[in-house]
Parts: structure tokens; C-alpha cells; sequence
């Protein structure tokens, strides 16, 4: 025991084992890393041009030159996901990232103060969950124009609340500790309890809600860019794909087929991985009956 | 014969052996007591009987009740077995019953499941077992819910579902722990005479060698799922012919031997001599608002501590005693300054507390450090022992660099009897007693004046227990540290402190020389509290006088 | 109980209050006059101008702000620019399209939710529950317009079974209106139920480790007795409590199904006036939709006070 305890990196290497040995956490870690890759690959190469359109080659069913079959100008649907998790990728670390960094520490603050000021920021709180998010989404790129960045930041907005609520809440959990009693005692103030002791120990929870966040995210912007308020052409995007195939159910159902099943798997994989990592951080929940 | 009879069982969970080769009977109208230390699996045993183990137990060997055979019996079987002819009490009654449901649905419910009676039929029995148990119509309804009740009468309405059919069997798991002194003398009277009235086989399970003394014919002694040592109680504790037997008998009864300092010596029991009081509390008193009786009226605020003075000399061991709720706790948080009282000063050092600023504080901080009840929860799990040990170390006037901080960290380890490289494990490596020495370790870091100790031995077993309690005798000798010990534990106070203080309802009532307080209370509340406790001499005693 | 009832209320109408200025100061902020939007390009400035004062348009925020709220109040929403008619006409010919879709997906989602999340707590670990919950794992990553696309190709273009879109109104009968209902209500239906139905099994498991579910099984009911009796009523805090969210997120919802179906329902009808600039409509339906939000919340609340004791003191 105490030999495990004398390098700090042997906690880290147990952490990554029991991690792979966790069935959801590595099939989901897979799938995001497939993602990924795919998003990444796509600056470099895709099999054919997303820019250019070739009417002749319109509506094509999958075959093996167009794996995925063509859409209504032609362009290989394979090559436009590809584009296409770009921007979905790209959206939900930056919509959680908003939605963390101001709803946490906002969340913390409360949960550190209580009285008027928690009871602000919870009236607050409240206020923004009664605007249905996606409603108050179309507001706010329709208000400031529809594109990539504003879908994004109207997202990130709606994770301001579940943070400050999930920070909130993991944080009263920790303050009637004897631990931070104890810290109190050792005249440490509000704010570096909260530094040295709250954070670490609520970050397995934001943690878990972060990858919900994350493919939360990835539906809200494919529901927004299918509404034509996301991405804009020519940029390819799993939403705005999907609105296209729409009209053209009856001659090209691929159309519509491939880009939701995009979507599917790569929100799948990030719940799977956030189950994983929740089931690893607490291992209590796997033991139980 | 016997009503239960277990042989040679052993069990084990996921693999992990827990009990192994048990032998157990219950003969009907006796009272067995099933002693041991955490961990040794008595508790196990128990959910054996009633077949109430986690998933993925394994057991072997034979448990037979009342002719049948239990470990092959089928879950129906089980299920007309369990709470018509086998009871069970539970350690914690907080959480025993369900928040949602009416007491009387709980209790009835039991009553309708094995009797097929009808609702009102079910209700009248269970009016006359709540009534019984001593929660009377007029005060507790069958209408009421559980958190309307307080922990005591939470267990009494758990005693009450157990015993609502008169079962042939009880099994009480740690039945009383949970439970200040004065209420754990009122449940084992309760037992006692249930037991004795319908001629029921009990199983008492304990950590406390007094209360199984107190109530049992024949004991069974258990460590890491083995029987130590199983016969007449007496027999057993008074010739302690087990190796271990003695050991827990002698760490129940252990006084550390207390080197007299100087300081405390000069300490006069009535405090007159307020000159160069450590401690000087004024008439302090903590107001909480009372209940909200509708939208704008509040109930009368509740007076948790009700205008207290008291002082207290360098080195002096002071104890606080009193039951759960008498206003203790909240006495010594706001000694230590983490609540605010209502009214009232605290002077530390000549130096008035009261309304100061947490920067103002940091002098007085680095001079009275605290020691918590739960050694679990008194460290954050994530920081390592070198970080958390030095949590203090930032009220001094001038920080120490890393080296000097390992340094004090190393010495201060070394005190409490832990090695250096502990400082490089997190909380978790540790045992429970070696958490309450990192706690104790963290507390006299920063060479303080005072230590405020809350309950710190309670939730430790019998021989830690005693451990830690030489160590706080040493320390107290060494450094010449102020003890307020705070503790419901009369035996803990008789051992450790030069004077008691008993706390009831906010005020405090009496205070004395420790040993004079103990042996012959004045007011009412130390008198009843003397009485509760229980004793393991006393106990011994009275089982040999009775066998004659 | 009153007290808790009284504080839930006013904390509801404070929201109610605070929503309507956060509507009114957006749309206060909105490019584009109203006024010109509605005459033209060609019209003059003293066109415009005019129009403007007739509409109110110039008067002090503070005076169109009341004005506007105490019209809510008074069911009065104005008339929308666009369409020349009173707000309340469109507003009740759109109501009943989406909200009858939005409770029978509510009621979908909880009826097949429940039931499978009961079903799968109480075989924890077996086969059965491992399908289910791959099942909802599976539901909660499918986005449902696409589900009701694959939908619409199934049963409307593949097999014929139900128009693949429009609404026939409910003056042509109730079942054939009900029939456009059904594939859009499904298809808000089944993603939510799959993440109800993971809430309702893990919160069943957390109740399930509490101590009083041993008190109760050492009174000798059975595994499954105990789950009906014990486990799931403590269980349902939890579960309405998404329940609630859910049914502001079906409300939402809406937005994107009733295009997918091409629906004449609210979310349709604001979606095109934010589009089109009809200020006056996207105020009225934002706030209809927020205050349905917040009185679902506080019937939430109220339901707490009915399953939890805890909540209601000493009465």
C-alpha cells in the first residue's frame, strides 16, 4: 500500500487502466476518438470536393464510388459529414466551455455566500430555465443573424444555468463537511475553501455533466442549423444536410439517412464515454443491487 | 432446544471472506449479545439469519430456526419468516423509515402483510404496539411522519414494527448507538422488557462490551469473522481467559496515565481566579430563529446556548458533556469562532473573539486548532497528507517555505506517532485511528494554546479508542496544551479531563473536579446522565453478585 | 404546506414578472421598424412615421411596456402586422395543434418511461434490463427530427399508413386530425422517454440502497412488494422533476417538428414571425410559452408537497 503510494503517476496509470477495463467508457472513447479523427482528417483530405457541384452526378445512390450516395447537386454525402463534424465537434466544447466558465464559478459563489446573494442568482437561474432553450436559441440567432458562431454562443448561454446549478448544488453538498470545517478553523476564507477544497471535489460531477452538455450541444446545433440558423452554405452541416434531404424523402432517402445516423453515433459515443467516467468515479454505483 | 442454531458458518462477499466457521445459539427468552470491533462481521451474521445479504454472498454451513432450515429455505419461506417470527432493529434509526409513509402505515403494514387482517384491524394493533413502546395516541398519532419524530422515538417506532407480531426471534443491530446515553438506557429498558413480556430469543449486537454486559446472558465474541471466545457473560468477563477478551475488556476500562503539568495545577475549580483565564466565556448565548408558523409568524427562536460563562486555565483538561442537542457543539463552534453568537463574549488570551474579522482572527487561530468526531470526514479526500496536515500553517505571521513546512509536517507526524512518509499518502491509505492521530497531528502543528475536540473518540473501536486517548494524555503532558473535550461519554471524560462541565437545554448546570462530578452529581441533568451510562466494572459486578 | 404553496407562487410570479421585461427590452432591441417593414420600401418617411404613432410605437418604453402587459392580461395581444389580425385569433387557431401534440407526447413518453424504467430496476443486471437500457442509451442520442423523418419515410412514404404531413384541422373530424398528430407526437415522444426512463430506473436504484427499504424487507414483503409500495413513490421526486423539464423542452420542441410535418401549430407560427420581423406575435407567443413553462414548474412544486411530507410541516 505504501509502495503504491510513493509515485504519484501509479494513481494516474490505475486511473487509465480501470478506465479501458470499463466497457462504456472504452467503446465511447472509441467512438469520440472516431469523430475526431474524421473531423480532423477532413482539412486534409476528403474523397471529393464538398465545393464543387456536379449536377450530373445529382441524387446518386450509395455505390462504391460515392460510399454514402450524392445529394440534389451532386456532392458526395460522405465527403460533406466528414465537413460536417467540423462544426458539431466544434460547437460543444465551446457552448460547454461558456456554459462552465461563467455557471460554475457563479454556481460556487452562491452556494459560498447563501443568503440573498444564492437567493439571487437562483431567481436568476430560474428566469433563464423558463425560456425553453431552443425557443430562446432561435430568438437570439434570428435577432443577431443566423450563423456557426451566434448558434454557438446562444448554446453556451443555456449551459450557463445547468452549470451554475450543478455547481451550486455539488458545492452546498461539500460545505457541511468537518474537512471544510476543519479548513475554517485553520482560518482559511470562503474563497480559498473554495479554490483548494470545493473545486476539486465537485469536479468529478461537472465533469459527467460536461460530456452530457457536450452531446446536448452537438443536437441543439444539428436542431439549429437544420432550422437554417446554424452553419451556413456552402458549409456542409449535419442539420442543414438533414433539411435538404427532407424535401427529397421519396428519390433520396440516404440523404437523410447518413447525416442522422452522423449524428446518432457521435452523440452516443459521448454519453457512453460520460457513463463511463461516472461509473469509474463512483464505483459505489456499480456494487450496489 | 434453540431457536436459532448456527454452526460452522462461513460467508463471503464477491470473493472476500467474511465470516468464517461461526457458531451461534438462541435459546427462546434468552438474550445473547454478539460483541466485536468493526469489520469483524457481526453485523454479517445478522443479515445471514435474515437472509438479507448483498449480492454476491456465498455461504456454507448451517443456520437453523425453529426447525428450519434458513440458508435452503426459499424466499417465500423467508419472506412469511421475516417480521412475523424474526424482528430486526436497526443501527440507524435517521434513515430506517421510509420519509413518505405515515408511522402508522409502517407499523400496520407489516401486521396486514402476514395476518391478512383488515385495515382498521391492522390500525388498532398497531395503535396498541406504538402504545406500548411508549408513543402514546395523544402525543403520536398514527397520522404522523417520521421526520416529525426525534431519533429516540424514531426507534421506538422501528422496535415497534419489529415487535408488532411478536416474533420468536429479535435481532438488534447496534440498536442504541446512534443514541445519546439517557435515550440509549430508555431503548435497552424497552428491549429488555419486550424480551422478557412475550418470551422472545434476543440477538443483541454491540460494539460496547458495557451494554452487552448490562443486558446479556451469554456473549459471543467476534474478530475478523471468527469466534473468539462464546459463554456465560460473566464467566467470560470476569476470568478473561481469551487473550483478546482481555484486551477489549482492558481497552474498555483504560485510563491513560496523565503526567500533572504545572499549569493545571494551579487551575482552582471555580475559576475565581479569572487572572490569566485561557478562556473566558461571558454570558454567551445562541439564538436560532424559531419555526415558520405561517407567512409571517415565527415560532419563539430556540435558545441552543442560553447565556453560558465559564473560563478555563492553560493546560487544563476540561470536558463538556451532555446529551445530543443540549447546545455542545454549537458552544464549541463558536468558541473556535466559526458561528457567531447571538449575545455574549469569548476572550482567548485576554483577546475578545466576538465580531472580529477572519484577518483579526488569525492570531487567535494559530492558537486554538479543533479535532473532529468522524476521522472519515475530517479530511478531504483529494489533498495528500503533507497539504492537509499544513492546512494551519497559513495563520502564521511568516509562511514557511516547503522545506520548513515538510519539516513541521515530519515533526508533527512523528508526535502523533506516525512516520515521515506518510505525508506523501492521501487520507484513504490510513486506518480510522491513524485518521484521528493525522487530525490530532493537523491540531498541535501549530503549537497551539488550546484544542477543541469534538466527540474525537466516538466512532473509534474499543482499542483504537484507547490509543488515542493515551495520545491526547501525552500531548496534554508534553505541551502543556488546554483540552475542551467535548463528549456524551462519561467513561472518555473520566479519563482524559481534570474537570467536567455538564451542559443541559443551553445552560450549564454543574461543574466540578471530573471524579467528584461522576461520583456524586448534584443537579438532575448529571444525575440522569451518570445513571445512563453505562459501565463496564458496574456491569461485571452486578452479573457476578446475580450468579452469586 | 401554505407556506411552502405561498413561497412556491410568488417565486412563480416574480419569474412571470422578470420574463416579460427580458421579452419586452429583446425585442426592444431588435433591428428593423415594424412600421416600415409593414409598408414597404416605396412608402414615405411620413408614411412610416404615422403608422408608427398608431401603433403606439412612440410612446415612452415605460407606456408601451404597460400598455403591452396589461393587454396580456386582458387577453388582449394586438394585431400582428403581418397578417392584419388579432394576435389572440392566430394564437387560438395555432394552440390547438401544439398543445394537444405536446401532451400526448407527454403522455406517450411517461407511459412507456415508467414501465420500463420499473421494469429495469428491479432486474438490475439481468438481460432484460441490459436490452432496455442499450434501448434508451440508443433514444437519447437520436435528434427527433430526424427521427421523425425516418419516421415519415416509413410509415407515410414507405408503407401509406398516415399523411406524411399537414393538418386536416379539427373540424374534419377527430380521429383523422388525431392521425397527423400521431407520427409527430411519437416522434417527440420516444427520445424523451428514453431519457425518462434512465431517470426513473436510476433514481429507484438510489431509493432501493436506503435503509428503509431493508426496515420494510425486514418486515417480510417480497423484492417487487417492496418497489411498489416503498421504493417508487420516494422515487418520483426525480422523475416529475424531469417530467416538468421535459414538457418546457416538447413545448420547444414543437419549433422543429411542426416543420418537419409542416404543422400549423405555435412553434411554426413564431418561427415565421421572427423571420418576418411580426414583433408583435413573437412577444405574445414567447411570453404564452414562458408562463406555460412557469405553471408547469409550480405544478411540479405542488406535486412535491403531495408525494413529500417533508415539504408540507405541521398542519
Amino acid at each position: 500500500m505504501s509502495a503504491r503510494a510513493q509515485t504519484p503517476n501509479d494513481g494516474m496509470a490505475s486511473w487509465i487502466g480501470k478506465a479501458f477495463a470499463n466497457r462504456s467508457f472504452l467503446t465511447g472513447f472509441l467512438i469520440t476518438l472516431l469523430v475526431a479523427v474524421v473531423a480532423l482528417t477532413s482539412f486534409l483530405w476528403t474523397p471529393y470536393d464538398v465545393t464543387k457541384l456536379i449536377i450530373a452526378d445529382k441524387t446518386q445512390a450509395p455505390s462504391l464510388t460515392h460510399w454514402f450516395g450524392t445529394d440534389h447537386f451532386g456532392r458526395d454525402i460522405l465527403s460533406m459529414i466528414m465537413v460536417g463534424a467540423r462544426n458539431s465537434i466544434a460547437v460543444a466544447p465551446v457552448a460547454v466551455g461558456i456554459g462552465m466558465g461563467i455557471g460554475v464559478p457563479l454556481g460556487m459563489f452562491a452556494a459560498a455566500r447563501g443568503g440573498m446573494v444564492d437567493e439571487a442568482l437562483m431567481r436568476l437561474n430560474d428566469l433563464v430555465f423558463a425560456f425553453p432553450a431552443l425557443l430562446s436559441a432561435i430568438m437570439i440567432t434570428a435577432i443577431f443573424g443566423p450563423g456557426a458562431v451566434n448558434a454557438i454562443i446562444a448554446i453556451g448561454i443555456f449551459n450557463i444555468p445547468v452549470f451554475a446549478r450543478v455547481g451550486r448544488a455539488g458545492a452546498l453538498s461539500i460545505w457541511p463537511r468537518e474537512y471544510i470545517l476543519a479548513a475554517r478553523a485553520a482560518g482559511k476564507s470562503k474563497t480559498q475553501i473554495t479554490v483548494e477544497h470545493i473545486l476539486p471535489n465537485i469536479a468529478n460531477q461537472l465533469l459527467v455533466q460536461g460530456t452530457i452538455q457536450f452531446a446536448l450541444g452537438i443536437l441543439a446545433e444539428a436542431g439549429l442549423s437544420y432550422l437554417g440558423l446554424g452553419a451556413q452554405p456552402p458549409m456542409p452541416s449535419w442539420g442543414r444536410m438533414l433539411f435538404d434531404a427532407q424535401t427529397r424523402m421519396v428519390v433520396a432517402p440516404w440523404m437523410a439517412l447518413f447525416p442522422g445516423m452522423a449524428i446518432v453515433v457521435t452523440v452516443l459515443g459521448l454519453n457512453l464515454l460520460g457513463d463511463g467516467i461516472a461509473d469509474i468515479l463512483d464505483p459505489k454505483s456499480r456494487r450496489q443491487r | 432446544m434453540s431457536l436459532l442454531e448456527v454452526e460452522n458458518l462461513s460467508l463471503s462477499i464477491d470473493e472476500t471472506p467474511i465470516l468464517k466457521s461461526v457458531e451461534l445459539s438462541v435459546a427462546p427468552g434468552e438474550v445473547i449479545g454478539l460483541v466485536g470491533e468493526s469489520g469483524s462481521g457481526k453485523s454479517m451474521t445478522a443479515l445471514t439469519v435474515m437472509r438479507l445479504l448483498p449480492h454476491l454472498s456465498r455461504t456454507s454451513g448451517r443456520v437453523t430456526f425453529d426447525g428450519i432450515d434458513i440458508l435452503a429455505a426459499t424466499e417465500d419461506q423467508m419472506c412469511a419468516l421475516r417480521g412475523d417470527d424474526i424482528g430486526m432493529v436497526f443501527q440507524e434509526p435517521m434513515t430506517a423509515l421510509n420519509p413518505v409513509k405515515t408511522i402508522g402505515e409502517q407499523v400496520a403494514e407489516g401486521i396486514r402483510w402476514h395476518t391478512r387482517a383488515g385495515r382498521a384491524e391492522a390500525e388498532e394493533r398497531a395503535r396498541r404496539i406504538l402504545d406500548r413502546v411508549g408513543l402514546p395516541e395523544a402525543k403520536f398519532p398514527l397520522s404522523r411522519y417520521p421526520h416529525e419524530l426525534s431519533g429516540g422515538q424514531r426507534q421506538r417506532v422501528v422496535i415497534a414494527i419489529a415487535c408488532a407480531l411478536k416474533p420468536k426471534l429479535l435481532i438488534a443491530d447496534e440498536p442504541t448507538t446512534a443514541l445519546d446515553v439517557v435515550l440509549q438506557a430508555q431503548v435497552l429498558d424497552l428491549l429488555r422488557d419486550l424480551v422478557a413480556e412475550n418470551h422472545m430469543g434476543l440477538l443483541l449486537i454491540s460494539h460496547d462490551l458495557a451494554v452487552v454486559t448490562e443486558m446479556a446472558d451469554r456473549i459471543t465474541i467476534l474478530r475478523h469473522g471468527q469466534v473468539m471466545e462464546a459463554g456465560d457473560t460473566a464467566r467470560v468477563l470476569s476470568e478473561q481467559v481469551h487473550p483478546y477478551t482481555r484486551q477489549l475488556t482492558q481497552a474498555s476500562m483504560h485510563v491513560p496515565e496523565r503526567r500533572p503539568n504545572a499549569a493545571a495545577h494551579h487551575a482552582s475549580s471555580t475559576g475565581a481566579d479569572k487572572q490569566g483565564a485561557l478562556l473566558q466565556v461571558e454570558k454567551l448565548t445562541r439564538l436560532y430563529p424559531g419555526r415558520r408558523l405561517s407567512l409571517l409568524r415565527r415560532g419563539e427562536p430556540t435558545r441552543a446556548v442560553d447565556d453560558v460563562s465559564f473560563s478555563m486555565m492553560p493546560g487544563q483538561s476540561v470536558a463538556l458533556v451532555g446529551r445530543s442537542g443540549c447546545g455542545k457543539s454549537t458552544l464549541a463552534r463558536m468558541v473556535l469562532a466559526l458561528d457567531k453568537p447571538s449575545s455574549g463574549s469569548i476572550h482567548f488570551r485576554g483577546e475578545d473573539l466576538t465580531g472580529k474579522s477572519e484577518a483579526d482572527l488569525k492570531p487567535a487561530r494559530r492558537n486554538m486548532q479543533v479535532v473532529f468526531q468522524d476521522p472519515y470526514g475530517s479530511f478531504d479526500p483529494r489533498q495528500k497528507v503533507e497539504r492537509l496536515v499544513a492546512e494551519p500553517l497559513h495563520v502564521l505571521d511568516k509562511v514557511p517555505t516547503r522545506r520548513e513546512r515538510r519539516e513541521m509536517v515530519a515533526h508533527a507526524l512523528h508526535e502523533v506517532g506516525l512516520a515521515e512518509p506518510d505525508m506523501d499518502k492521501y487520507p484513504h491509505e490510513f486506518s480510522g485511528g491513524q485518521r484521528q492521530r493525522l487530525s490530532i497531528a493537523r491540531a498541535i502543528i501549530t503549537r497551539p494554546k488550546l484544542v477543541v475536540a469534538d466527540e474525537p473518540v466516538s466512532a473509534l473501536d474499543v482499542s483504537i479508542r484507547a490509543q488515542i486517548l493515551d495520545l491526547f494524555a501525552e500531548l496534554n503532558g508534553k505541551l502543556g496544551v488546554a483540552y475542551l473535550f467535548i463528549t456524551h461519554d462519561l467513561t472518555v471524560a473520566r479519563a482524559i479531563t481534570d474537570e467536567v462541565m455538564v451542559m443541559h437545554e443551553g445552560r450549564i448546570v454543574e461543574r466540578g473536579k471530573t471524579g467528584e462530578v461522576l461520583d456524586h452529581p448534584q443537579s438532575e441533568a448529571a444525575q440522569a446522565l451518570v445513571a445512563a451510562a453505562p459501565d463496564l466494572h458496574r456491569a461485571i459486578a452486578r452479573r457476578m453478585q446475580e450468579q452469586g | 404546506m401554505i407556506a411552502y404553496l405561498a413561497k412556491r407562487l410568488g417565486i412563480a410570479t416574480v419569474t412571470l414578472v422578470l420574463a416579460s421585461l427580458v421579452v419586452f427590452a429583446v425585442l426592444e432591441i431588435v433591428p428593423g421598424d415594424p412600421a416600415r417593414l409593414m409598408l414597404g420600401m416605396n412608402a414615405s418617411e411620413a408614411q412610416v412615421e404615422q403608422l408608427r404613432d398608431q401603433m403606439g410605437l412612440n410612446a415612452p418604453l415605460i407606456e408601451r411596456y404597460l400598455h403591452w402587459v396589461s393587454g396580456l392580461l386582458s387577453l388582449d395581444f394586438g394585431r400582428s402586422y403581418t397578417y392584419s389580425v388579432p394576435v389572440i385569433d392566430l394564437v387560438l387557431e395555432r394552440v390547438v395543434v401544439s398543445l394537444p401534440l405536446a401532451l400526448i407526447a407527454l403522455a406517450l413518453s411517461t407511459a412507456i418511461a415508467i414501465p420500463v424504467g420499473l421494469y429495469s430496476a428491479s432486474r438490475r443486471g439481468a438481460a432484460g434490463d441490459a436490452v432496455a437500457m442499450g434501448a434508451a442509451q440508443l433514444g437519447v442520442a437520436v435528434p427527433n427530427f430526424w427521427f421523425a423523418l425516418m419516421l415519415v419515410y416509413l410509415f407515410a412514404v414507405w408503407l401509406r399508413w398516415v399523411p406524411a404531413g399537414g393538418f386536416p384541422g379539427w373540424s374534419a373530424g377527430v380521429w383523422p386530425a388525431l392521425k397527423s398528430l400521431l407520427l409527430p407526437a411519437i416522434a417527440l415522444a420516444l427520445p424523451q422517454a428514453a431519457i425518462l426512463a434512465r431517470v426513473t430506473r436510476s433514481a429507484l436504484i438510489e431509493v432501493l440502497n436506503e435503509d428503509y427499504i431493508r426496515t420494510a424487507r425486514a418486515k417480510g414483503m417480497p423484492y417487487r412488494a417492496v418497489l411498489w409500495r416503498h421504493a417508487l413513490r420516494n422515487a418520483l421526486i426525480p422523475v416529475v422533476t424531469i417530467m416538468g423539464l421535459q414538457f418546457a423542452f416538447l413545448l420547444a420542441g414543437t419549433i422543429i417538428i411542426e416543420n418537419v410535418f409542416y404543422l400549423p401549430g405555435l412553434g411554426r407560427l413564431v418561427f415565421q414571425a421572427i423571420t418576418q420581423r411580426d414583433l408583435i406575435v413573437v412577444e405574445s407567443v414567447v411570453m404564452l410559452l414562458v408562463a406555460t413553462v412557469i405553471a408547469v414548474n409550480l405544478l411540479v412544486d405542488f406535486t412535491y408537497a403531495i408525494v413529500d411530507p417533508r415539504l408540507r410541516g405541521r398542519s
